[in-house]
């Protein structure tokens, strides 16, 4: 394996902008792994050839002195339900296939215009939906520290990518942990930013009030330079805020003395692996002695979180999804009758079934006598839980919690029963109900090897706590420097 | 919350889903149990409590009326399953 | 038995913006296929709604002007339904939190005069246009009128009679003209309305079963649609038959309602507050803005025209049913031209013209300048009644300028005493006999005699000068 690719996304910026390395090099050694890791299945489409053309337009441009910023030139990947102009972009569906969008999502336009390099569209959960990336119609992806386990999901290609060296960063997103499980279970950093902080302009809808875009990298640093790239107020959104760049990289000090860590009893109960649990509380240890404080307190709105999440994305799902149909973009099914058979069979064979499921539940709860006891419960629920979080934010500045109760599943594991599934995401659901932000961070190993994640989650707009607090315990610790791909050559 | 056949031949119309017969009883068991356990809410006084669409006091987020030139129509019919060049197309749906 | 039929009304009104409800879109009517769209307007994964500022200034402004309560905190919902002129597979609207409620619309038929109340009125999309090609046997989607901004207004059952309905929709059409919020062209679908019917034995407190009935394009139809349903219902259940609660289409070429039942139009449309799209709320500031800015209504301007340019009730009744007729009115008056003179020009030759020519006011291409030019040069004498109504004839189609109308013409008054002398010798000389006959007592003649004479100056001379100078000769 190329030394470069070991390099952070930062690292590898830096030695762009001395002229050490070009992106036309970088793009290649890139292209290389991708290749070399063919087995992870963590792209659904490469652009090797426009990736190379934009290398070298990039390369020059930074040569020139017209590209600055610190990512310039750095290749990345992009998940399959962010919209790319031109690039087949399915949701890793196949009532998607062939889908090139007319047009570009507000973060990619922003990346481009500081120099991003795609590789191509990275694997996922179809429509997001789901924890392994096992429900993908172009097939699993493979956990690159144990290929017969999943990478998490839904953003597992994005998550194993960047574990694999394929890419050095990516762009995930998370409805109910898609960003932060994946990262979990693949040992990189991921951060869901606060909703609204990111424009979901061109990210195909799952549910739309908890959808957010936001990074898969080696550490919080990179996360911070990705998150510095693509915040801010965007017109094409109405539910993007108006928040004033902050600076989020240069803002890592890794001094967290007098930040109160808190640590809800109930995140850490029954049903959590005791190796996790010893794992994400060894990182309040870490925290400590660079002089935090820790605090601990109740948070009593756990066991309604899963509830209350499933129903409102359902709802949001069953009405975002109606609109393929096979009429105007996409894949059309053979063979009917009429109009009404035309829908039917286009969505009844171009869904999987976890979206099938997803879009029924979602009819269910929405549905004429059921929306006061499902839909609006769950709404009032919703209003109970971020209240919770704003008591909780009243004694602490930052909450530890696990990102999964366990490490990664083996593959097939799962989708055979899919409440066992839905219960897993305890952890990060209630977060996107509450629309903050949320980071997950390698912080141990279990006794099988596999990566386990710690969670770190601020008040609304607190990305640079959160950030802060993440690089302060990786300035002390090496978890997110290992390497699958080293593991594998040893 | 019992959940019957019939209700699955119900929201299937409403979301255009036809599940053959033997997935058609899975997914009633299946959403059965999920329904089941999105029950325990129901434990949850919610009584005055208001349901919360949006998670932010945002509002207000309106544009100006002006007019920017429509898209290019091969652009956005390009990814029709069928098309001609002025018009998505569908099975016969008006007189 | 004698029947009482009840009626409800829901009017979907175009909004005059220049934009669509959610995107930038022109709204423009016409256009070919799909080229007023955008990834927006077209549901494209991943497009999101951002509403125009005008959509929601115009539907409040609607709400204040039907006297209705303002929602300050009101919010859009989605209907949820599949049909391919929705390309979203819902249709963005209000169902929770409408924007406007209870309101009231005064209406009067004969000398009756009676108030309507407004259940509510809120914000939605317009959906596409399906076209059916039969030479491919396919369904052709057009998405140009999709997300064309509309506000519902919903009524309470108050109707009793198609001419209580005719009134409502006028005062409706008028308010809204006034307000500027839309131009309600019915031939265009910028007005459309469904009506619920239901029919009940007069004196009973209960509803009986109704119907909704759409594609209503005309006041005609409407009055028509009301009359077969009222007949239809009650012959139903005089049979002893139910009326069943179902939407029905009006055919105006068979004249009659059928049933547009399908068993897969489940009406299960699973409302619930649109995600992408914050609340809305309209401060106590906003809406006193946009109280000061409501127009002077027909009721109060009719008053007005009559006191202030002492016009008869009829004309200003006439003049001001339409806001186009309005502003012509008062802009005509503006440039100096006498309002009784302007009053009359509109009410005889410009409503003939109309007629003649089936064109709406607000679709004529004369202006107010151009016929405040005409009255002016009849005032200077320049030119007489009669060759006005002429100018007025030719000019009207396409506002040619009257003033160069008459000048390429020759049409200008003549003005001189000489001329007219010398014309009228001659006519004397020519009529010798008509001459005679007027001394024999005949006095008709004298008309017959200033006829000619006008003739002969081929009517540009002023009527009253040509008269005094005949009979002075008649007498001299």
């Amino acid at each position: 394996m190329k030394e470069i690719l070991n390099l952070t996304a930062l690292q590898l910026g830096a030695a762009i902008r001395k002229g050490e390395v070009s992106p036309v090099e970088a793009t290649r050694a890139a292209l290389e792994q991708i290749e070399e890791r063919k087995a992870d299945n963590a792209f659904t489409a490469l652009t090797a050839e426009t990736a190379l053309q934009r290398a070298e337009a990039v390369g020059k441009k930074i040569a020139a002195g017209e590209l600055t910023a610190p990512l310039a030139g750095v290749p990345l990947g992009i998940k399959d339900n962010i919209c790319t102009k031109g690039v087949s972009t399915t949701c890793a569906s196949k009532i998607l296939t062939g889908f090139e969008p007319p047009y570009d999502a507000t973060l990619v336009e922003k990346l481009d215009a500081l120099g991003a390099v795609s590789l191509g569209k990275l694997n996922m959960d179809e429509f997001a939906m789901g924890s392994t990336t096992e429900t993908s119609f172009y097939g699993p992806t493979h956990n690159p520290w144990d290929a017969g386990r999943v990478p998490g999901g839904s953003s597992g290609g994005a998550a194993a990518a960047v574990a694999a060296r394929s890419c050095w960063y990516a762009i995930g997103s998370d409805t109910g942990g898609s960003i932060r499980q994946p990262a979990a279970y693949c040992g990189v950093t991921g951060i869901k930013p606060t909703y609204g902080t990111v424009s979901r302009y061109g990210l195909i809808a799952y549910a739309s009030s908890l959808d957010q875009m936001g990074p898969l990298a080696r550490d919080a640093a990179d996360c911070a330079a990705v998150l510095d790239a693509v915040m801010g107020k965007d017109p094409r959104d109405g539910t993007s805020l108006d928040v004033p760049a902050v600076g989020l990289l240069s803002g890592l000090t890794g001094d967290v003395r007098g930040m109160k860590i808190g640590i809800p009893a109930d995140c850490f109960g029954d049903g959590l692996d005791p190796e996790v649990k010893k794992s994400v509380l060894a990182v309040a240890d870490v925290l400590k002695a660079r002089g935090a404080e820790l605090v601990e307190f109740t948070f009593p709105v756990m066991e309604y979180v899963v509830p209350t999440y499933y129903i409102i994305a359902a709802a949001e799902a069953s009405s975002n999804l109606s609109r393929f149909d096979g009429v105007k973009y996409g894949w059309r099914a053979e063979g009917y009758e009429d109009l009404t058979d035309l829908y039917s069979k286009t969505r009844t064979e171009g869904f999987g079934a976890e979206v099938k499921r997803r879009i029924l539940l979602g009819t269910f709860v929405l549905s004429s006598g059921y929306y006061d006891a499902y839909y609006k419960k769950a709404l009032q629920v919703k209003g109970l839980i971020k209240q919770a979080f704003d008591d909780a934010f009243g004694k602490c500045d930052l909450m530890l919690t696990p990102v999964a109760p366990t490490t990664a599943p083996k593959i097939g594991e799962s989708l055979s029963d899919p409440l066992q599934m839905y219960l897993s995401d305890i952890y990060t659901v209630s977060v996107n109900l509450a629309g903050l932000p949320g980071l997950s961070m390698p912080c141990g190993f279990d006794s099988k090897g596999m990566p386990i994640g710690a969670q770190l989650i601020g008040p609304a707009l607190g990305e640079a706590k959160v950030l802060n607090a993440a690089h302060a315990f990786q300035l002390d610790t090496d978890y997110h420097k290992q390497s699958p791909v080293e593991k594998e050559a040893r | 919350m019992k959940i019957t056949t019939e209700m699955v031949d119900y929201i299937s119309v409403l979301s255009r889903l036809k599940l053959p017969q033997e997935e058609k009883e899975q997914m009633t068991g299946e959403l059965e149990r999920i329904i089941g356990y999105m029950d325990t809410l129901n434990a949850l006084d919610t009584g005055g409590v208001e349901p919360m669409s949006h998670v932010f006091p945002v509002k207000n987020v309106l544009r100006e009326d002006q007019v920017v030139p429509s898209f290019d129509r091969a652009e956005l019919l390009k990814n029709a399953p069928k098309a001609d060049e002025e018009a998505f197309l569908v099975p016969k749906t008006v007189e | 038995m004698t029947w009482e039929t009840v009626i409800g009304l829901e009017t979907h009104v175009e909004l005059a913006t220049k934009t669509k409800i959610f995107c930038s879109c022109t709204t423009e009517f016409g256009g070919a296929p799909n080229t007023h769209c955008c990834p927006v307007c077209t549901g494209m994964p991943g497009t999101l709604p951002v509403v125009n500022k005008k959509v929601v200034e115009f539907a409040a402004k609607a709400g204040l002007a039907l006297n209705c309560e303002i929602t300050r905190y009101n919010k859009f919902d989605r209907k949820n339904y599949f049909y391919p002129d929705l390309p979203k597979a819902y249709q963005v609207s209000q169902l929770y939190l409408p924007i406007a409620r209870n309101g009231r619309v005064s209406i009067q038929t004969g000398t009756e005069e009676k108030d309507i109340r407004i259940h509510e009125l809120h914000m939605e999309e317009d959906a596409g246009k399906l076209v059916h090609d039969p030479w491919i046997d396919q369904t052709k989607c057009d998405y140009n009128r999709c997300g064309v901004p509309l506000i519902e207004i919903v009524t309470e059952p108050d109707f009793r009679s198609a001419d209580e309905v005719i009134a409502y929709l006028e005062k409706l059409k008028s308010t809204l003209e006034y307000l500027g919020v839309s131009d309600c062209k019915m031939q265009e679908g910028s007005l459309r309305c469904d009506v619920n019917l239901s029919v009940r034995p007069a004196g009973s407190a209960e509803l009986g079963t109704r119907t909704e009935m759409k594609n209503l394009n005309s006041f005609k139809a409407i009055s028509r649609a009301i009359a077969y349903e009222t007949r239809r219902q009650i012959e139903l259940i005089e049979e002893g038959k139910r009326v069943i609660q179902e939407t029905r289409r009006w055919d105006d070429n068979k004249d009659a309602t059928f049933s547009m039942r399908s068993k897969e139009n489940a009406q299960d449309y699973r409302y619930f507050p649109e995600p992408d799209i914050p609340p809305l709320e309209l401060s106590e500031e906003y809406l006193d803005r946009l109280r000061s800015e409501q127009p002077e209504m027909a009721q109060a301007r009719k008053a007005r025209y009559q006191q202030q340019y002492g016009l008869p009730e009829y004309d200003a009744d006439i003049l001001t049913s339409q806001k186009a007729l309005v502003d012509f009115f008062e802009e005509t008056v503006a440039l100096g031209a006498p309002a009784k003179e302007v009053s009359n020009w509109m009410l005889g030759d410009m409503m003939r013209r109309l007629k003649d020519e089936e064109l709406e006011p607000k679709d004529m291409k004369l202006t107010p300048a151009n016929l405040a030019k005409l009255i002016r040069m009849i005032a200077d004498g320049r030119i007489n009644r009669n060759t006005a109504a002429k100018v007025f004839r030719a000019i009207f189609p396409d506002n040619a300028d009257a003033e160069e109308y008459v000048k390429a013409h020759g049409l200008e008054q003549v003005n001189d005493a000489g001329l007219v002398a010398q014309v009228v010798e001659q006519v004397f000389a020519a009529n010798a006999s008509a001459v005679a006959d007027f001394k024999a007592g005949n006095q008709k003649v004298m008309g017959f005699l200033v006829g000619q004479v006008m003739k002969e100056l081929k009517g540009k001379a002023d009527p009253k000068a040509v008269n005094q100078a005949v009979r002075e000769k008649l007498g001299g």
